[in-house]
């Protein structure tokens, strides 16, 4: 239970169904729950190296913290963006949103 | 034989986490309704929180289900209940797309597996034990200052462009 390959696996596994819903999803709050996955794979992936390898083990804690600080920025932003575009479109399906496409 | 008996049961809670995360990682991908897919996300959001109780980090996990749970999942079900996407038809899923994503994310993973397995990891000559909250706020207000000042000011923006963009549109459009 305790090695390094196993929660590197599991932060591979967050990252490819992530990837997966934000090729699939059509629905744009849909894109962006996937890409919440892919940024907590990747944070699982900073504290494992950073319980098991690393020469200070606050270092990778600091940086996980920071993709959170980044990941709540990110969905403010991205929901307030879907929001703009929900009273425009009436649709918050990104093929919907196709008026910059030319 | 108590021992033993503790490090049974810490072991099988481990992988309950592990299932709650996969579970919950699925129930956030696949569903087509959208309130099933915030569900799914706080379940996986919990049981990476657990992982990180695991990894060794308190402070993370309740981080974690401050910040991911707390306040992302109930943004997200705050802009559900704005803007009401679910009396809207759902349109059909063309199984080509599933697949094509499915290869690819799969291409991803296998790539990602390969490296994880061929490589030896090497652990640091030298590792500190230094894992106290206190270390970490020293780090943040000494060597890491200028990354801190930036992820606050990138917050602040992040609030302000938030406003701006719902009140705006909200003006225009009406």
């Amino acid at each position: 239970m305790n090695s390094l390959s196993v929660y590197l696996v599991l932060g591979a596994v967050l990252f490819s169904l992530g990837l997966f819903g934000v090729i699939l999803r059509r629905n744009l709050i849909g894109m962006l729950i996937s890409i919440e996955l892919m940024l907590n794979g990747a944070n699982l992936n900073f504290m494992a190296f950073n319980r098991f390898l690393a020469p200070e083990p606050a270092v990778g804690q600091i940086v996980t913290l920071f993709v959170m600080g980044i990941a709540a920025a990110e969905a403010a932003i991205g929901l307030s963006i879907i929001l703009a575009l929900f009273r425009r479109l009436h649709s918050i399906n990104v093929e919907q949103a196709r008026r910059l496409e030319g | 034989m108590n021992s033993f008996l503790t490090s049974g049961l810490i072991h099988a809670a481990f992988w309950v986490v592990v299932g709650l995360t996969f579970g919950g990682a699925v129930l956030a991908v696949f569903p087509r309704k959208i309130v099933y897919n915030v569900l799914g996300l706080i379940v996986c959001l919990s049981g990476v929180a657990g992982l990180f109780l695991y990894l060794g980090s308190f402070f993370l996990a309740l981080m974690q289900l401050l910040i991911y749970v707390g306040a992302i999942c109930v943004a997200i079900v705050f802009a559900i209940m704005l803007s009401p996407p679910l009396h809207l038809e759902v349109p059909k899923r063309r199984m080509g797309k599933v697949v094509l994503s499915a290869g690819a994310s799969g291409v991803f993973f296998v790539a990602i597996a390969a490296v994880i397995w061929k490589t030896v990891w090497h652990p640091a000559a030298e590792r500190g034990a230094d894992w106290s909250i206190v270390t970490i706020g020293h780090l943040l207000l000494t060597r890491y200052d200028l990354v801190f000042e930036l992820i606050s000011l990138v917050l602040l923006v992040a609030i302000i462009g938030a406003i701006l963009t719902t009140g705006f549109s909200r003006r225009l459009s009406s």
